[in-house]
């Protein structure tokens, strides 16, 4: 293959912010010069059915628009919805799994049987404490940037003030900001 | 290609970047159907009217059929008047559809490719807009989110020219472009401004000083005649576009034309395509000739007027041309393939020629699909008349 992108897959249940999360991963990638590319896969439209998204992230222009059947990472908002088809195309050598879990890895790895590296964070507890609603998705981020160094934080910082301060005001984004922080600081992995 | 400036650049939906192009062009009226099969085109869009962005008269109408015939009315007043739609909705508007082109309305609406019903599907293809190619209407095919921001800018200048006069459909496709995110370079509003100018009024309705009458009974006497007239203005198009495309340059940058050839220089075998997949194309090319495959691609931008002559510039001698359609003709040729194998018919060297239908439903295309129908004609296995499908289990 001639270019080389990172390759990210989201999966979560719609409501759940995996579409608004790879886009403000997206948007953060390209105010630091990347071409970048965040597009969901939709099913039937309806909360809480399982749903995708995916990110391309690279120094040229990104050509490719097919889905991602080879993730670099696979990210799982939802630990329900574990299971080894859905790391499908994840390779154990060089893949991660960032899971959103309050559970432990080998629960993660009967769920799943993946051998390769595996992250995760309670990141619905945080985002409960934080943000005081179960959205995980800026936990998530996160914990992304710590274990791949894809942007750097306040990159993600940015993009947070940019969405939320008009909107919903600065506590909101303070808030938003402490959930981030925290899943950066609490994502921890495990390698075989 | 065009390049994009990324420190200029926002990352934004295709339906977003279109949008904003509505914003910009800010036309007297906007009449749409607000749900499903609409798409968030229209909803930024009445974000915008609600908050005072624009002026525009907004008219949430009961169906695409009204949606059509309310921007026909408008237009006829000598305003400007847009809509947009997707899949169903466009198929039925249909009827009114033709009625824009035939009563010479240049009115610009944004096509959002997605399956035809039945059985339901949402996804892309282009079995939409490509039940419309016969409508009148000129119809450009989007790659990516900027090329849909810039053809929906350009074509309100090609739809308005005196000497075309049509209405124009700007192809994006379905989640792909529409739901998808990437960076778009917009331009300044001011500059919007002045390349489409202020609108020409021709012959308008409310001109009660000079009475006209729009959509009246025409018989055997002069149907046939006015039929004339608007295969005149389709040529008329294919003349004034290429001027529209240098304006457009020249305020922004970006190169636009009937067709873009991509690595054709030497390229013995070349792909043509409409839409998004161009993209993953480009990047099989880049993958063969990285392996010493001498592959090229041929993008469609303008299937209606469609550029005869540039396609057969571009494919007379070469070894295998593969056409990919992402509709099918039941009992026909697909839509790209017909008209491509057609225009080859006269040329000094015709290529051997393969039709592969693919992505119908939107159906992935990945990029093993696409080296698959390269490799065919490498082989010398192109049969012209065999359809072929990727992405399809049989």
């Amino acid at each position: 293959m001639p270019v080389k992108y990172l390759e990210i897959r989201w999966h979560g249940r719609a409501g759940q912010g995996a579409k608004s999360a790879a886009q403000m991963l997206a948007e953060s990638a390209l105010e630091k010069g990347k071409f970048v590319q965040a597009f969901p896969e939709y099913g039937a439209e309806r909360t809480g059915a399982p749903m995708k998204a995916y990110n391309r992230i690279g120094d040229q222009p990104i050509l490719v628009r097919a889905v991602i059947e080879k993730p670099d990472i696979v990210i799982v908002i939802d630990d329900t919805l574990l299971s080894s088809d859905l790391i499908s195309g994840l390779d154990e050598k060089e893949g991660t799994l960032l899971v959103n879990t309050v559970r432990d890895f080998s629960w993660i790895r009967n769920k799943t049987n993946f051998k390769g590296k595996i992250c995760k964070v309670s990141a619905t507890d945080i985002a409960l404490q934080e943000i005081g609603r179960g959205v995980p998705n800026t936990v998530m981020l996160g914990a992304l940037v710590k274990i791949t160094n894809v942007v750097p934080l306040e990159a993600i910082e940015k993009r947070i003030e940019k969405m939320f301060l008009s909107k919903f005001g600065e506590d909101i984004v303070a808030k938003n900001k402490k959930a981030l922080k925290r899943g950066f600081e609490e994502v921890e992995c495990e390698e075989v | 290609m065009n390049n994009i400036d990324l420190k200029k650049a926002r990352a934004v939906t295709g339906a977003e970047a279109v949008a904003n192009a509505m914003r910009q062009i800010e036309p007297h009226v906007v009449a749409a159907y607000p749900i499903t099969p609409q798409t968030p085109i229209v909803e930024y869009f009445a974000k915008f009217v609600s908050d005072g962005v624009v002026r525009t008269e907004m008219i949430p109408v009961e169906s695409e059929h009204s949606a059509m015939s309310a921007v026909v009315g408008a237009a006829a007043t000598g305003a400007r008047a847009m809509t947009a739609t997707s899949a169903n909705g466009l198929a039925l508007m249909h009827e009114v559809v033709y009625i824009a082109a035939s009563s010479r309305l240049p009115i610009v609406m944004p096509v959002v490719n997605r399956a035809l019903s039945g059985p339901i599907n949402i996804h892309c293809d282009h079995s939409d807009a490509m039940a419309e190619r016969d409508s009148g209407w000129v119809q450009f095919y989007a790659e990516s989110n900027q090329e849909a921001y810039d053809l929906t800018i350009l074509s309100l200048k090609l739809a308005e020219d005196e000497s075309v006069r049509l209405p124009v459909m700007v192809s994006l496709d379905g989640f792909i472009l529409s739901h998808g995110v990437e960076p778009v370079e917009f331009l300044p509003d001011e500059v919007v401004k002045e390349f489409i100018g202020e609108p020409k009024m021709i012959y308008p309705l409310l001109d009660t000083e000079h009475p006209v009458t729009y959509g009246p009974l025409d018989l055997y006497d002069y149907y046939f005649e006015h039929k004339r007239q608007q295969v005149e203005a389709m040529e008329n198009a294919k003349k004034v576009f290429p001027k529209v495309a240098e304006e457009f340059y020249k305020v922004s940058g970006r190169k636009y034309d009937f067709v873009e050839p991509y690595k054709l220089d030497d390229a013995e075998y070349v792909m043509v395509a409409l839409g998004s997949t161009n993209s993953t194309i480009k990047y099989v090319v880049d993958w063969m000739r990285e392996e010493g495959f001498k592959v090229g691609a041929l993008k469609v931008w303008m299937f209606r007027p469609f550029p005869k002559a540039q396609i057969q510039k571009y494919l007379n001698g070469r070894k295998g041309v593969v056409v990919l359609d992402r509709s099918a003709s039941f009992g026909a040729e697909a839509p790209l393939y017909e008209a491509v194998k057609s225009a080859l018919y006269n040329v000094a060297i015709r290529p051997q020629m393969g039709s592969y239908v693919y992505g119908l439903g939107g159906r992935d295309i990945l990029p093993e699909h696409i080296r698959k129908a390269f490799e065919d004609a490498l082989s010398g296995n192109l049969i012209a008349d065999e359809q072929r499908y990727l992405g399809l289990r049989e």
